[in-house]
């Protein structure tokens, strides 16, 4: 089992969205809230995934596919 | 010796020993190096300092790293009074700080130093990090004089000319094929696989302190006093925190008296998250798709921005966003007036400065300090179209006054 830390953040229209609640229905994944910051026209959560990789990847993917972003909790890497 | 007691998170304020991790096992906030200053209060002078190398490492005492410093010369860099550029822009005590002379050509030298003395105490034989120039360039470097394995993560469709400055060191240079978002991931994932020291992430808390060094020397080179304004680029927001933390240390330790120093962000409006978030006021920086040519501040999600914008609130700075033509400008006008070529990233805090002092948001008597971070010629294509072409001529005297009268108007005065 693989374990994998994210930020999703949401734009306005998914704010009302179970995004997180459909993402460990669909996928065999345990997700697992640390904080987040949601307002009524934007939020963000920092949370765990654990899952077998592939598994985890996958459901990335659709979260990415319904609008969310998804960045590493470090923020972005690749620095100039 | 170092007096860094241990990490701490910067959001729920959970303690954990000086390890290579940089993440809060309970909330996922970021971690910071903690130091027992009052041990440090008993230890440190001006004059223990003063006596310390030209380099970063006359601040080891300040640093969290105990082992020989993987050091090739960085810090120490020249402030320099810019007395023609204050006098185009109304400022009577303007300075520069120019990293532009780092062993690499950056101020990235400075975190890598520290980076790479760290990553050998821990007894990591890697050094790795994800980056599409300067950063790569210093990794590449210290690895080297480190004897460290070098790994370097660059998007395949990277410049040859951005690669050089990296590969001539000798590193593994790992070309990743796919969006900028998809190295940013693979890196993440990389890091939590395999025992490297990538540098901002494993070890970013001990990496991240580096920056204090400019702050602390800004201080020192003005005879040990704080400036009253500092213009800091701003990418993931670190460089800009620790200057602050940097300055507010010495006046803790009793090294400055504490004036607190107005901090002011500068991005290019191409990327700039943090100023957006300042303009909104609001603390929530919103992602954003960097297009701009200032390529080494091209940090569309900061990791650091949450902290930048509250040293934005509590020293009542501001936060500018300027154009890709200010850049070049900006360039143009340090390189002509003070014979300083910066990249891009000076290009956008000249051109910062310059928009401040033109609303009048800058008091003329104010010691501001304006902070060139990278060299010009990492960046020339950035200025290349936007240079007079040489004047061309014959190999005759009439051809020569001719085509210099063209120019400039006007013909050389003639000797004798």
């Amino acid at each position: 089992m693989a374990k994998q830390r994210v930020k999703f953040t949401f734009p306005p229209h998914l704010i009302q969205e179970p995004i997180i609640w459909r993402l460990g229905r669909q996928f065999d994944l345990v997700t697992n809230i640390r904080r987040a910051d949601v307002t009524e026209d934007r939020g963000w959560v920092i949370l765990e995934l654990e899952g077998e990789m592939e598994e985890i990847e996958r459901g990335i993917r659709w979260v990415q596919e319904q609008g969310v972003r998804v960045d590493p909790v470090p923020g972005d890497i690749v620095e100039g | 010796m170092s007096f860094a007691k241990n990490l701490r998170c910067r959001e729920c304020g959970r303690l954990y020993s000086l390890d290579p991790i940089y993440v809060c096992e309970f909330c996922f906030g970021p971690l910071e190096v903690m130091y027992d200053y009052e041990a440090l209060r008993r230890h440190i002078s001006r004059r223990r300092i003063e006596q310390g190398p030209l380099t970063i490492w006359r601040y080891a005492d300040l640093l969290p790293a105990e082992g020989e410093p993987v050091d090739i010369g960085a810090g120490f860099t020249p402030l320099l009074e810019a007395r023609n550029l204050g006098r185009a822009l109304g400022l009577r005590h303007l300075y520069l700080k120019n990293d532009c002379v780092n062993p690499t050509w950056s101020f990235k030298d400075r975190v890598v130093s520290v980076a790479a003395t760290k990553s050998r105490e821990f007894g990591f034989d890697t050094l790795a990090c994800a980056s599409t120039g300067n950063l790569a360039n210093s990794v590449a470097a210290h690895a080297a004089r480190a004897g460290l394995r070098a790994l370097v993560f660059v998007p395949a469709d990277l410049e040859a000319a951005k690669i050089l400055g990296s590969a001539i060191y000798g590193p593994v240079l790992v070309a990743v094929r796919g969006s900028y978002d998809d190295v940013n991931r693979l890196c993440s994932e990389l890091a939590e696989k395999y025992r490297w020291a990538f540098v901002n992430i494993n070890v970013r808390p001990y990496y991240a302190e580096g920056s204090k060094t400019l702050g602390y020397e800004v201080c020192e080179q003005l005879g040990w006093r704080a400036p009253d304004h500092c213009i800091v680029p701003a990418a993931s927001g670190s460089l800009f925190t620790k200057i602050y933390k940097g300055i507010k240390e010495l006046a803790w330790l009793g090294l400055i008296e504490w004036r607190k120093p107005r901090m002011t962000a500068a991005q290019a409006l191409g990327c700039s998250p943090i100023v957006e978030a300042w303009d909104r006021g609001s603390f929530d920086i919103r992602p954003q798709r960097p297009n701009t040519i200032a390529k080494s501040l091209a940090i569309g999600n900061p990791a650091d921005g949450y902290y930048a914008l509250k040293v934005l609130a509590e020293t009542d700075g501001y936060g500018v966003a300027v154009t890709d033509e200010e850049v070049v400008e900006g360039i143009k006008l340090l390189a002509e007036t003070e014979g300083v070529f910066a990249e891009t990233a000076g290009g956008v805090v000249v051109a910062a400065l310059r928009r401040l002092a033109r609303e009048g948001r800058i008091d003329p008597d104010e010691t501001v300090v304006a902070f060139i971070t990278g060299a010009g010629l990492k960046t020339a294509e950035a200025v290349q179209d936007a240079l007079a072409e040489p004047v061309l001529v014959d190999p005759t005297i009439a051809s020569f006054e001719e085509a210099i009268a063209r120019r400039q108007g006007a013909l050389p005065t003639a000797r004798g």
